[in-house]
């Protein structure tokens, strides 16, 4: 069983066009930027993207944004971003938004196998329009469905030659469950180390969710609003 | 005088309690960190997996691998716990966060709340905020009383899309602390030199006013 793979091209090459892809990250804290870039690089075209954000103009989703590569988003946020913007208000690019809470569980519920579940976000709004209702303790809840995709694209910061990974502070976000909602699942790591380094006590995502892992390089980590206190 | 959106931040301030686990929107109730009273425990938990916000980092401190919500750098107290984000909105979902405090375009007196689509403009996302007001147990809205334009944001109805319905149960704005009843809008109390007569004709709904109403108190 070897998972590990040369590089980004490598890990894409079977991503064919109108291929439905999870990429995990929050704003641009924790996307795989190689894999994004290697995207790019190999023009695939008419993808759907499930993702929390659409990355800002010209870096992360965006960079795919500038080829038209994107045909639908799957978000919960998708400002900061003015192509992305311009192509929606242009119907270039179609949108789906999702509650940010119930976009992670549709995700979480897709890899663990459940295909249906209900949440209280969104009832009430346009978001529960056409969606089947229930009240549970006297609450009403809106149903909605587990999600997968042919690909899920993550970043961790260390992972094994097994697949096994681990996240860093606040840029493990979607990528802990987008990993186990992939039919193939590729991540990328910023430190790959052999079987056994890794305390096995301490991994996020075990290694049986992942098929394809490569090390990283390059990694820009831009941040969107630099904040001090000095 | 009206509030300045620091002042509104510190009148929220006032209902933390020790102990509280609080999830705060963009905007003015960010502001609220500043103002949680010296030897109070209150746990920020940030909805994109940081439970335990800390201080702004310094220059030398900063890093692209821990933001909050807003996106913006930040760093962590001693004893936080970091997580992805179906665990963090089961924090939310589940009724484990305790108060949250958020912005809004409309809010009703049935406390029904607009805040994340204009039509016919940018429309950015929801976010976060459908799974929030949904679930948390105690939800505050912080906004300026009126709009640009002088219109109330206190309604009997929204104009702009819902965000949720039947959940807001305070609103601190830059005139007035008004409770949401079962009964509707309730004046609890009024900003510094403003009257009455004057927060019941910026208001867009009736509003219960029983009593002799109090000026907010600001000790520091």
């Amino acid at each position: 069983m070897n998972k590990v793979v040369k590089n980004a091209a490598e890990a894409v090459a079977d991503i064919q066009d109108g291929a439905s892809i999870m990429l995990g990250g929050f704003g641009l804290c924790g996307i795989p930027e190689n894999c994004i870039n290697a995207l790019y690089d190999k023009e695939v075209k008419e993808l759907t993207c499930i993702s929390n954000n659409a990355g800002v103009d010209g870096f992360g989703l965006g960079k795919l944004l500038t080829k038209h590569q994107i045909k639908k988003m799957i978000s919960s946020y998708v400002g900061e971003n003015k192509e992305f913007e311009r192509q929606l208000l242009s119907g270039e690019l179609e949108v789906d938004l999702v509650p940010q809470g119930t976009l992670a569980e549709r995700i979480r519920a897709g890899g663990a196998g459940i295909p249906a579940f209900f949440v209280p976000a969104g009832y009430g709004t346009e978001v529960s329009e056409g969606k089947e209702v229930r009240k549970f303790n006297g609450k009403p809840h809106v149903m909605e469905f587990g999600m997968r995709a042919d690909f899920a694209i993550v970043k961790a910061w260390k992972g094994d030659k097994s697949g096994n990974l681990i996240y860093r502070h606040t840029a493990n976000n979607f990528n802990q469950p987008m990993a186990m909602a992939g039919k193939i699942t590729i991540a990328e790591v910023e430190e790959l180390v052999e079987i056994g380094e890794l305390d096995p006590n301490q991994i996020h995502t075990p290694g049986i969710f992942v098929q394809r892992i490569f090390q990283g390089t390059d990694y820009e980590k831009r941040i969107e609003f630099a904040t001090t206190r000095d | 005088m009206t509030l300045t959106k620091e002042q509104i931040a510190q009148r929220i301030a006032q209902e933390l309690k020790d102990g509280y686990y609080v999830n705060l929107g963009i905007g003015i109730p960010t502001l609220v960190a500043n103002y949680i009273p010296e030897g109070m425990e209150v746990v920020l938990q940030s909805e994109n997996g940081l439970l335990g916000i800390g201080l702004f980092p310094t220059k030398a401190d900063i890093d692209a691998d821990l933001i909050n919500a807003g996106k913006q750098t930040v760093t962590h107290i001693p004893g936080a716990a970091f997580f992805d984000s179906s665990l963090s909105f089961a924090m939310i979902r589940g009724g484990h966060i305790d108060l949250t405090v958020l912005g809004a375009f409309e809010v009703t007196d049935q406390g029904d709340i607009a805040s994340w689509k204009i039509p016919g403009k940018m429309v950015k996302g929801m976010g976060g905020a459908m799974d929030l007001v949904a679930a948390a147990k105690n939800i505050i809205v912080a906004t300026t009383h009126t709009d640009r334009d002088g219109n109330s944001k206190l309604l009997t109805k929204c104009t702009l899309p819902l965000t949720g319905v039947r959940c807001v149960k305070k609103i601190v704005t830059d005139m007035a602390v008004v409770d949401v009843t079962d009964k509707g809008f309730k004046l609890i109390e009024r900003a510094p030199g403003i009257s009455v007569e004057e927060i019941i004709a910026a208001t867009g709904a009736p509003l219960i006013v029983e009593g002799e109403i109090p000026e907010m108190q600001f000790n520091n």
